[in-house]
């Protein structure tokens, strides 16, 4: 990845333009063209930098409206066989392992989304029941502040 | 679109073909969508542990007061990407995701630190899934 790469997706950050030709926009407003703006993004796919090139939903207008991060207390020696286990949840979009802080000893989260707090929860009990995890937190997304693709 | 964008001189042609429907009318569906939310934008989504960044949950305690000045304080830094209220017993109610190179990340967390306000902090230490497709859609 080089410096032009950078301004390129920097250039996309906050999505490519509606329009005919997007690509060509962007490509102007860099000083590039339209071919260059498309081989560097699919150069960019194909090593690992990008992992697609795609449309971010909007959940929140898609009804899925209850989003919850359940945090699991995972025996260290468990950790990554429980992370698999999280992670083979159709219903977990997320699934991480994560250090601790001191009082707060969660070590696995993991995402979901549906259309109600109490599918959520059910989730998160039919997960724990499954995994054999009796310490987890379920907790709600009550507002969103902010939520953005990640940047470079 | 939710699994690739095409990277061709004319996407919203190529969509169009997919569905039958003509260019023009694939960009005013899809600006529809975007009007109200359905998509938040059309754009690359990178991995940032392709470059070496540091990724980081944290959580900060506010109280109820202060959460728009905290809140705004924190969405200021562009490595942040998500922030959500997520009350729970901990007391920790403010959760955002932060995205970058490790010295940079600690400048910003140091920043958020001098807040005042109780603040953990959650290196990820291994991703096991990361997705993105609902299939109810």
């Amino acid at each position: 990845m080089d410096d032009l790469d950078r301004r390129l997706l920097k250039a996309c950050e906050n999505g490519i333009p509606l329009q005919p030709r997007p690509y060509k926009l962007v490509g102007e407003e860099l000083g590039i063209s339209e071919d260059e703006v498309i081989a560097r993004l699919r150069a960019l796919i194909d090593s690992g930098v990008l992992r697609r090139f795609s449309a971010s939903i909007g959940h929140l207008a898609l009804g899925i409206v209850a989003n919850a991060m359940i945090a699991w207390r995972a025996p260290e020696d468990g950790l990554d066989r429980l992370g698999r286990a999280l992670a083979r949840f159709p219903s977990v979009t997320h699934c991480y392992s994560r250090e601790t802080a001191n009082g707060w000893p969660y070590n696995l989260y993991t995402m979901v989304h549906s259309r109600s707090k109490e599918d959520c929860l059910q989730m998160a009990e039919e997960m724990a029941r499954r995994v054999g995890i009796d310490d987890y937190q379920v907790l709600f997304s009550e507002r969103e502040f902010k939520k953005t693709n990640a940047r470079i | 679109m939710q699994e690739g964008f095409p990277l061709v001189p004319r996407p919203f042609q190529e969509i169009g073909e997919k569905l039958g429907i003509s260019e023009e009318e694939a960009i005013a569906r899809i600006s529809w969508m975007q009007e109200v939310g359905s998509i938040r934008q059309i754009g690359p989504i990178i991995d940032t542990r392709q470059l070496g960044y540091k990724g980081i949950l944290a959580a900060i305690a506010v109280p109820s007061d202060r959460l728009d000045a905290v809140g705004a304080r924190i969405n200021s830094f562009r490595e942040v990407s998500h922030n959500y209220l997520r009350p729970g017993p901990s007391g920790y109610n403010m959760w955002f995701t932060l995205s970058a190179p490790e010295e940079r990340a600690a400048v910003i967390l140091e920043e958020i630190s001098s807040l005042g306000l109780p603040l953990i902090v959650l290196s990820t230490r291994h991703l096991f899934k990361i997705g993105v497709k609902f299939d109810f859609l």
